[in-house]
């Protein structure tokens, strides 16, 4: 039993790579028979990823699920992952979302099935692969590795613009992420002077990195800091996320919102703020600045989208400003709460998406002009939707409310913000997302049904339904009982801000 | 004991909105589906009933339980549970929503009959109650607040349950928007509220906050602060100056709705929520000052707009706001109590007179303007009696609920200083007396001048049994909170229930109080006799002679049209806001910044490096081993300037 344990996280990242081979071996002609094969490998690397979430202990400090394998001996880089709560939450998601696309997909792809399928479960390797790795190098080459398919998926089964918005999405990316790149050779060469040694091991690296020169770290942070805010996106380098979305088929939106997005700030909480805890508190209120700046910014050009897919992804950049706020805020309530926002963003933003892409799937517009009073017609797909949307707004006993409240609260009494304007400004946010959700949902599905294309919509089937139930499943069980998630996390979110804090105690020595 | 079962009377409404919700479509039968959405309000009803007498039967004291039920949110020291706090003011407000909630629900049965969204309608209201019974039942500000949207989200629904009908110059999906954004700008308030309280006392939860802000010394400046910001967030919910725009539109939904929700229970949250906290509000006079102010004016503001409205759902709509005004000045000045006290029997009369609206419209086919009503009270006879209760009820005539009730309000804003707030609301009553009565006589006395193909009829026993007993409570609701003059300390049994749930704010208090008892009975006779006249006026000019009337209209043009049109508040604040924000968003923040300036910078960028490396190409000189060179000195001179 232990043995099976050692390998469940390997197995779990490794598993949709393995799927995505034996993929190619099947007949492209026989589209049915992939498209199970490759729903029947993501949903069992779902099952396999809950072993890691009842497998993990709650009140066990540090990472969990360690393998440490030698790769490149020279330089000291090894096949090193392990979880502690905060990848072990973001997996589940990506392992949750994933089947889910899949199966989202399953009319409106018609044309290179094999060729998507596979692509999207190399994504699903390389997502994980990103949460759960502890070497930088090998981190590198995860996020690397999923920006590829990425590619792909957006320029091969995109709409009408989608070589630009591929190509704008692959250029912005990848200009960050070389500067991490470039980061983490630096910090391996640091490493050299202290331990003797190069390494890109994270937990070495980041008992070296806070004791390098000040204006070291702070090129390093800076670079590091970048590559997340683009991918975040942090305003102001949000502009690649409308179109990547607007042009991504329904199921790359989905895994761009619900996973992709979250690599930001998963990067922001996990190595931002432990390498360089100093400059993460130096930075903060800038950090935090733009965060807010994101979340009203976001929410009022939302507001006057026509495109119902372009408003949504721009109310993503108004929702990872909260959790760029929290993140920043460091305090535990902030830092959970970002956490919970950001699994709450990929199964709300992942839904409205969803829901999206079946109402284009039936009208083949997404422009909010053309419905109406849809409510009539389609009355179960006005129901998810509504409640999907108010998830979204933050209404309580919904999942988004528990997010945007702790990290309010945490941003209100945060001591290194010092400032109640902060979370002032940002709860502001609060009002404009109701406005342009409501606004939305008001105009596509109240009002009297005028438009003839619409007279014959069809509601959701039994798989669109079926899809969408488990989704909307977690949203009301987060909102209810968040403690199920949120104990897993608070260790090592209160872990991370230790280490933070500690520093925070050094600068006042000083 | 029952008591410690209080949460049944939030989980029962909740399986009705389950069931009616998930299954309506299937159930189809309206019976059906109209017991279950009444019984399980009924049985909340008959549970909070046996709660409250069990804590009759306790020394008083005792009269407060906790039920937990389970943790909620909890990070660091922030501990938030669904855990329900059952004491005199909750049960109050619990038999309050129960149980005109229930009358309301039995009441809809019949006059949704034959709408085709039949079930929703219950499943709405069902959750309606739910979220109303957590929003009175919470023991911590967290979950007070899922109440209190989760009301707005009904209020939404329910507003915008004909969703693809017209509603005056736009839909009554505009009027549920609008509704639930303006709540929501008084939820931000709320919200910082809370924040606030966390810093300060470190706990969101009733009993840990109220203890300690009696003890340790808090700035005032923060006392002020946090309560500004919570009664922001009653403007919103209870519809007060600046906020109250939402309430009018509300009327968009169905009558058995404007009465429950928009009347009844859900406006009068925020004035529960000032009671709740009353030892917080106490702590800042000038917070005091502000909602007793607002309160006033609310009061006097809304009951000149009820003056001049055509539509029979709008003056009560205006009446409401006036009378949530009423409530305010008396939580400003001090009265809770009484507050309370109003709260409940407006609650009585308010509710009947907006389901006795409801009659005559579905009498009327659909018709709201009483320009083009008049002498139903021939074809509708228990409507007419019952309808009449209410309008004394709320005009404040004696020994009706409403008479005990506004008048202690009157008495204590007067006992306390306040003697121009105390005109403010004399005022008021003498305008309340004259515009309910303009609408009672132009409804129901009078020629008929609706078209001879109208033939009215009174509505069936399922609506006229909920109207008979809803008049009952309004005629006898006010003798449980008789003034003392007439008979003793002892005897006021509303005042005596209540009063231990503001012994803690009581200290707070510096009571100038002018206890004479020959002032009281004085003014108790001006307020009756103002009264009366209102009365009297509104019949003399709509049955016997309108002619003064018109010549004041026309007289005073200007003013009136600038009362007709409620002040153009609504086209103010388009205006000012909503125009600038959205033109500046789209406009700007979109077209602009977005699309030209980030934009135009990121694809310059990408064109530059294309123009650059067009060039460049000529570099390439095919030998590996200069590339080789170059990538070497490129990285280390990138790793020299980072370590430097």
């Amino acid at each position: 039993m232990m043995h099976m344990k050692h390998y469940l996280l390997t197995l779990t990242i490794f598993l949709p790579l393995i799927g995505a081979i034996l993929l190619l071996f099947i007949n492209s002609e026989k589209k049915n028979l992939l498209k199970y094969f490759a729903l029947a490998v993501s949903a069992l690397t779902f099952l396999i990823s809950l072993g890691l979430f009842f497998g993990f202990r709650d009140n066990q400090v540090g990472f969990q699920f360690l393998t440490k394998i030698e790769w490149i001996k020279s330089l000291n880089i090894s096949y090193h992952i392990g979880i502690d709560g905060i990848s072990l939450l973001l997996i589940l998601l990506t392992t949750f979302l994933t089947p889910l696309t899949i199966l989202s997909s399953w009319e409106s792809i018609k044309h290179r099935v094999k060729e998507f399928l596979f692509f999207f479960l190399v994504l699903e390797t390389g997502m994980i692969g990103v949460f759960a790795s502890l070497d930088l190098l090998l981190f590198y080459i995860f996020w690397e590795a999923m920006l590829i398919p990425m590619y792909f998926i957006i320029g091969v089964w995109g709409g009408e613009n989608r070589v630009y918005a591929a190509i704008k999405f692959f250029l912005y990316t990848m200009f960050g992420s070389l500067l991490m790149l470039v980061a983490i050779i630096a910090l391996g060469v640091s490493a050299m002077e202290k331990l003797g040694y190069f390494t890109t091991d994270y937990t070495l690296l980041k008992t070296i990195s806070p004791t390098l020169v000040h204006s070291t770290q702070l090129l390093m942070f800076l670079a590091f800091a970048l590559s997340f805010a683009i991918k975040v996106p942090i305003f102001p380098f949000h502009t690649w996320l409308p179109d990547a979305h607007v042009e991504a088929p329904t199921a790359g939106s989905v895994i761009l919102a619900g996973v992709l997005l979250k690599m930001g700030t998963y990067g922001l909480l996990r190595f931002c703020l432990t390498l360089f805890p100093q400059i993460s508190i130096e930075l903060a209120p800038y950090l935090s600045v733009l965060g807010i700046i994101g979340i009203i910014y976001g929410a009022l050009v939302s507001m006057v989208q026509p495109d119902m897919k372009k408003l949504i992804a721009y109310s993503s950049v108004s929702h990872l400003g909260f959790v760029v706020l929290g993140i920043f805020a460091l305090t535990v309530e902030s830092n959970q709460g970002a956490l919970i926002q950001m699994i709450n963003h990929g199964l709300s933003t992942g839904a409205l998406f969803l829901l999206v892409g079946m109402i284009y799937d039936r009208r083949h517009t997404r422009l909010i002009s053309e419905f109406g009073g849809i409510a009539k017609v389609v009355p179960i797909y006005s129901t998810i939707l509504l409640i999907v949307s108010l998830s979204s707004i933050g209404l309580p006993g919904l999942n988004g409310f528990i997010g945007e409240f702790l990290i309010l609260i945490g941003a209100f009494k945060s001591s290194t913000l010092n400032s109640h304007w902060y979370a002032a400004f940002a709860a502001t946010g609060v009002i404009f997302a109701a406005v342009y959700l409501l606004w939305m949902y008001q105009r596509v599905v109240f009002g009297k049904l005028e438009n003839p294309h619409n007279k014959e919509l069809k509601d959701l089937n039994k798989r669109e339904i079926g899809l969408l139930i488990p989704i909307l499943l977690f949203i009301v069980w987060i909102g209810i009982y968040p403690s199920t998630f949120l104990n897993k996390s608070e260790l090592s979110i209160k872990s991370i801000l230790k280490e933070v804090n500690s520093q925070k105690i050094e600068l006042i020595k000083r | 004991m029952i008591t410690n079962y209080i949460y049944l009377t939030v989980i029962f409404p909740l399986i009705g909105f389950l069931i009616n919700g998930l299954l309506g479509p299937k159930i189809k039968n309206e019976k059906t589906i109209g017991i279950i959405g009444s019984g399980v309000v009924g049985i909340a009803f008959i549970i909070s009933l046996l709660a409250f007498f069990e804590l009759l039967g306790l020394p008083a004291e005792e009269r407060k339980v906790i039920v937990p039920l389970f943790n909620w949110i909890s990070v660091e020291s922030l501990n938030v549970s669904f855990s329900y706090q059952v004491d005199q003011l909750s049960l109050i407000m619990a038999l309050v929503v129960t149980g005109v909630g229930f009358l309301i629900h039995v009441y809809s049965i019949g006059y949704m009959h034959g709408d085709k969204g039949f079930w929703r309608f219950f499943a709405y209201l069902n959750l309606f109650i739910f979220m109303m019974m957590n929003l009175v039942l919470a023991d911590n500000f967290v979950l007070m607040f899922l109440g209190w949207e989760g009301v707005g989200l009904c209020s939404y629904l329910l507003i915008g349950f004909w969703y693809d009908r017209k509603f005056e110059n736009s839909t009554t999906a505009d009027a549920a928007k609008k509704a639930f954004i303006v709540n929501r700008i008084g939820d931000f308030g709320f919200l910082l509220g809370m924040f606030l309280i966390y810093k300060t006392f470190g706990s969101l939860n009733f009993d840990e906050v109220f203890t300690l802000a009696g003890k340790i010394p808090v700035a005032e400046v923060t006392i002020t602060l946090i309560t500004i910001f919570l009664f922001i967030g009653a403007t919103g919910k209870s519809a007060q100056i600046p906020l109250y725009v939402w309430l009018p539109d509300a009327m968009a939904g169905p009558t058995p709705v404007s009465a429950l929700i928009h009347a009844a229970t859900m406006v009068t949250a925020g004035v529960y929520m000032v009671s709740r906290a009353s030892v917080l509000f106490v702590q800042s006079e000038i917070t005091m000052m502000i909602i007793a102010t607002i309160g006033a004016l609310t009061a006097i503001f809304a009951a000149s707009m009820g003056l001049v409205q055509n539509d029979i759902k709008k003056v009560l709509a205006y009446s409401t706001i006036s009378q949530l005004g009423y409530m305010f000045l008396a939580s400003g000045v001090g009265a809770f109590t009484a507050a309370i006290f109003h709260l409940m029997t407006h609650a009585f009369f308010k509710a009947l007179l907006f389901l006795g609206a409801g009659s005559v419209i579905h009498a009327m086919h659909e018709e709201q303007n009483i320009k083009n009503m008049g002498g139903l009270k021939h074809h509708l006879p228990t409507t007419y009696k019952t309808f009449l209760v209410a309008s004394l009820a709320i005009a404040g005539i004696p020994p009706l609920s409403g008479f005990f009730s506004k008048d202690e309000i009157l008495w204590e804003t007067f006992a306390t200083g306040y003697t121009f707030l105390y005109l403010i609301g004399l005022v008021t009553a003498f305008m309340t007396a004259f515009y309910v009565f303009r609408l009672f006589n132009l409804t129901f006395e009078g020629k008929p001048r609706y078209p001879s193909h109208i033939h009215p009829h009174e509505s069936p026993k399922v609506m006229t049994i909920p109207l008979i007993i809803l008049a009952i409570l309004s005629a006898i609701g006010g003798f449980v909170g008789i003034p003392a003059v007439f008979v003793g300390e002892s005897g006021n049994l509303f005042k005596n229930w209540l009063n231990p749930v503001y012994e803690p704010a009581e200290m707070f208090l510096l009571h100038v109080s002018l206890h004479s008892h020959a002032t009281e009975i004085l003014l108790m006779v001006i307020s009756v006799a103002i009264a009366i006249s209102g009365i009297l006026l509104a019949r003399h000019f709509y049955l016997q002679n309108i002619k003064p009337i018109e010549w004041l209209i026309d007289k005073f043009n200007r003013l009136y049209k600038l009362v007709f049109n409620k002040y153009y508040v609504d086209e103010i604040y388009n205006f000012l806001f909503v125009n600038p924000i959205v033109k500046f968003s789209e406009k700007f923040l979109w077209k602009i910044n977005d699309t030209i300036i980030i934009d135009g910078f990121i694809n310059g960028t990408a064109e530059m490096i294309d123009e650059i490396g067009k060039r460049i190409r000529k570099v390439q000189t095919g030998i590996a081993q200069f590339y080789a060179l170059i990538m070497i000195f490129g990285i280390t001179l990138i790793i020299f300037l980072l370590l430097l």
